[in-house]
């Protein structure tokens, strides 16, 4: 068998125990290479642009970054396997493509099965593809309290209150924060999906706009209007988004 | 039982008002009855005094009617009508008895004037005792309403407190059963020891979500047990540095105060640093009476916020509020990356 034929494996779990089991498994396979462990998110987001894994054993909670940010930041090329003690997260996992989701302690039959399953998956190479990112999902009732954006190699987290706007870009959304812009690969669907509705409002098919940042509308043309945020920034309002935004502002 | 009959201090009340009613009837009798001052008090004094008694039966007919019933008056009337003929007929007896004697001779032929006195004075005293009972009952009743409520509360407090005592987080265990399951292949002894821990740990959590108190030191044996086991998961990420002041252990505090904090000190601090962090345990009785506790930990404040955290805290704060009330402190402070916990107690030891 070449090397490279191996199923390159990264395992991400900030417990040396929990990493140790997972390795004690996959030692009889000889299919599968371990090219790395990290015990945090950060490091796991780093390790996957290095290391190119086909695998990927994730734990959920985890120092930096949770899975599901770590998930976010890779994209969906990689087969994931969830690891974790907590069951609340398996809509969520699913709904993120995961390949499975394995609840702590768990046992060897049942860790065989997500392997077979991931690599019928890594098999047939599933295309990625946009609307199949990560962050359309979120845990019920839940909302995002920040987003990660990959900058070069660094990530950089921002809490959804210091979020100005999104504005769409192709496939990516510029997010507005403090003056600077982050390009995320992301519709901006999707990360409207996942803010709390309460604060954030969709005034235009490319806009996004943080409640708090809008200082006042003026008039814009004929059918059109503008926001005006308290940086200055103008951003254009359509009239489905001026009804939206309207009855916002009513309701406060 | 009459609520006046049964306390003294009522009934002794109750006949000490009777005194100017017995005067106001002696001089009615003196000045309508025609009779003199000593015929008057011989016949009137007796007479009130079981009239006083006559009208405390008013106690059980308020009981039974309630004052709300529309007939309730009409009731009462016919009770004062029938109250006041007793009287009358009482009168005859002791003016027959009397009139045997040769100071009070004939007195039973002068009674004419008193019946008509006797009546309405009758009338008027039994519906007075009928008001006087009303006001004793809905007193009463506001009593036990009052005690019934004292009582609820107490009863709600106790379930709060039950409530409170959480069970133990299964995620904990779900991940203690997790790193056994990877010890028992690489390192099946620890794997036993850790076992030992947890079902130590187990075992001391079961019964003392009962107890309203627990020593201090009990308290600090299961935060240990629960610490040993944990540093089994964490290794080298988990350090506790503790300083307790000889002498506390005794002191008395609700059961499952310090663990949660120390719990919350590793879920929301130590498993949030790759790199590992800090626990620190301080336990003073700076003076004799108050016992101090102070809870440190590092966290990493970039870290993604994990659910639950709030929930202990507030729970420890409710179970400090219903035991000592305004006595003790609760005061959490966020530094950066440091978080704090600061307890104050009254420091009581079982007698």
């Amino acid at each position: 068998m070449k090397m490279d034929s191996r199923i390159r494996t990264l395992i991400v779990d900030d417990e040396d125990l929990a990493r140790q089991i997972i390795r004690e498994m996959l030692q009889k396979h000889s299919e599968i290479e371990i090219v790395g462990e990290c015990s945090n998110g950060f490091d796991a987001v780093k390790a996957v642009a290095e290391l190119k894994p086909d695998l990927l054993f994730l734990d959920i909670q985890m120092p930096k970054l949770d899975g599901f940010e770590v998930l976010e930041l890779i994209g969906n090329e990689i087969a994931v396997i969830f690891a974790t003690a907590y069951d609340e997260h398996a809509l969520r996992a699913f709904e993120v493509h995961a390949v499975d989701y394995l609840l702590k302690p768990f046992r060897a039959e049942r860790f065989e099965a997500a392997l077979e399953l991931a690599k019928q998956r890594i098999g047939k190479k599933m295309p990625a593809s946009l609307e199949q990112l990560s962050t359309t999902a979120r845990d019920p009732g839940q909302y995002a309290e920040r987003i990660v954006v990959k900058d070069g190699t660094r990530v950089q987290i921002i809490p959804v209150e210091k979020l100005d706007y999104a504005e769409a870009q192709d496939d990516y959304v510029a997010l507005a924060s403090q003056g600077k812009k982050y390009l995320k690969q992301q519709t901006i669907s999707s990360l409207e999906f996942a803010l709390d509705a309460k604060n954030f409002v969709r005034i235009h098919r490319s806009y996004l706009v943080n409640l708090e940042r809008v200082t006042r509308l003026e008039p814009y043309g004929r059918d059109t209007h503008v926001a005006i945020l308290s940086d200055g920034a103008r951003l254009p309002v359509s009239r489905a988004g001026l009804k939206r935004l309207e009855a916002f502002l009513k309701g406060k | 039982m009459n609520p006046i009959l049964i306390n003294s201090r009522r009934l002794a009340l109750y006949l000490s008002a009777w005194g100017p009613i017995c005067a106001i009837v002696l001089y009615l009798f003196v000045s309508l009855g025609g009779l003199t001052w000593a015929r008057a008090a011989a016949l009137g004094i007796p007479l009130c005094l079981i009239y006083a008694f006559v009208c405390l039966s008013a106690w059980y007919s308020c009981r039974t009617i309630p004052l709300e019933n529309s007939g309730a008056w009409l009731a009462h009337l016919a009770g004062a009508l029938v109250a006041s003929l007793l009287w009358i007929l009482i009168a005859r007896l002791i003016a027959d008895l009397l009139s045997a004697t040769p100071t009070f001779s004939r007195l039973d032929q002068q009674l004419a004037g008193v019946y008509r006195i006797l009546f309405g004075t009758g009338v008027l005293l039994y519906l007075l005792a009928v008001a006087l009972h009303y006001v004793l009952l809905s007193n009463q009743a506001a009593q036990e309403a009052a005690k019934r409520e004292v009582e609820a509360r107490a009863l709600a407090r106790e379930s709060e407190l039950k409530a409170l005592k959480t069970q133990v987080n299964p995620h904990f265990i779900f991940n203690c059963l997790n790193s056994i399951s990877a010890l028992t292949s690489s390192d099946p002894a620890t794997a036993r020891e850790m076992c030992i821990r947890l079902g130590e740990f187990l075992r001391k959590t079961l019964g003392i979500g009962e107890k309203s108190q627990i020593a201090l030191g009990e308290e600090l044996e299961l935060v240990h047990a629960y610490l040993s086991v944990e540093q089994i998961r964490f290794g080298k990420r988990l350090s506790l540095e503790e300083r307790t002041d000889a002498g506390v252990l005794p002191c008395l505090v609700p059961p499952l105060l310090l663990q949660p904090l120390v719990e919350n000190a590793v879920r929301h601090g130590i498993a949030t640093l790759a790199e590992g962090g800090w626990i620190r345990l301080e336990i003073m009785n700076g003076s004799p009476e108050k016992l101090s506790i102070r809870i440190e930990n590092n966290f990493d404040p970039e870290a993604p916020r994990r659910k639950g955290a709030n929930i202990g805290l507030k729970n420890v704060r409710q179970r400090l509020d219903t035991t000592y009330g305004n006595r003790a402190k609760f005061d959490v402070r966020t530094n950066e990356d440091q978080f704090q916990v600061a307890l104050e107690l009254p420091a009581e030891k079982s007698a």
